[in-house]
């Protein structure tokens, strides 16, 4: 178990260092609700410039947490891996939290 | 509805009648013991039911759910958060999902089949938010540094 943890905190580390910022956390929230989006609107009442937004876009980029697509004329950022991917996962691990109760549900029963 | 992404369904046959399953799912403390949670309040159709988290490792947490049918022995059903794991954000105005539980008799006991859907009407967020939540070594950290960073704004 720890060897597994510490190799996944070894390939977690740049993924916490791009998030331990509030203006790129605050991006990586906001691609997560509003999904694909141009620089221009993720600097829209974010308070910081749209030079800094793209610098922070290129840190979460490089960690691998969001990817650059085009849309039309506009390049548009959005969050690495797809979203399909994401709530797949997710439910996931939902299901898994699922089993985990009725197992318990089985012992409880037989215990009581 | 009915989509991959959208449900997800499980089912167990258990080795005591329905009866007996009835009670362990609507009886507050009994649900509390297997669920993992010390809640305030018994179920009833309509009733907003909320406790404390006693799974190891989420005891920070609260839950809330809002009972929708009990029908005695065959339908429990109430509508919660699913990814609600963060304590400081407030979930109230989110789709919820239903989760369902069918009672059905069997040879062995009682076949119960649990239901959960609703799951794409929950914004993207808080579904990478679950996914980044996936891997036990990372929870707690990742929960430092929001907090670490929220506190910092």
């Amino acid at each position: 178990m720890s060897r597994r943890r510490s190799e996944n905190a070894l390939k977690a580390a740049p993924v916490f260092a791009a998030l331990g910022d509030a203006t790129r956390l605050r991006i990586v929230t906001r691609l997560s609700a509003d999904g694909p989006s141009s620089i221009a609107r993720l600097t829209g009442g974010s308070g910081v410039t749209r030079q800094a937004v793209s610098k922070h876009l290129q840190v979460l980029a490089a960690a691998g947490l969001v990817r650059v697509g085009r849309h039309g004329r506009e390049s548009s950022w959005e969050l690495e891996p797809s979203r399909l991917a994401e709530a797949r996962r997710s439910l996931d691990l939902i299901s898994q939290r699922w089993d985990e109760a009725l197992g318990r549900l089985e012992t409880f029963l037989e215990k009581n | 509805m009915g989509t991959r992404t959208d449900r997800i369904e499980k089912k167990i046959t258990l080795r005591v009648p329905p009866s007996r399953v009835w009670r362990a799912l609507t009886d507050a403390r009994e649900f509390g013991a297997w669920f993992q949670v010390k809640l305030e309040g018994a179920f009833a159709p309509g009733a907003r039911v909320k406790g404390q988290i006693e799974t190891p490792g989420y005891e920070h947490l609260t839950m809330e759910i809002t009972v929708e049918r009990m029908d005695p022995e065959r339908l429990f059903s109430y509508r919660w958060h699913p990814y609600a794991i963060d304590p400081e954000v407030d979930y109230s105005s989110e789709p919820t999902t239903l989760v369902e539980f069918r009672l059905a008799p069997a040879p062995e006991g009682t076949l119960l089949t649990v239901v959960e859907s609703g799951f794409d009407r929950i914004p993207v967020a808080r579904r990478a938010e679950a996914y980044r939540m996936n891997d036990g070594g990372w929870a707690a950290q990742l929960e430092n540094i929001e907090r670490h960073v929220a506190s910092k704004k």
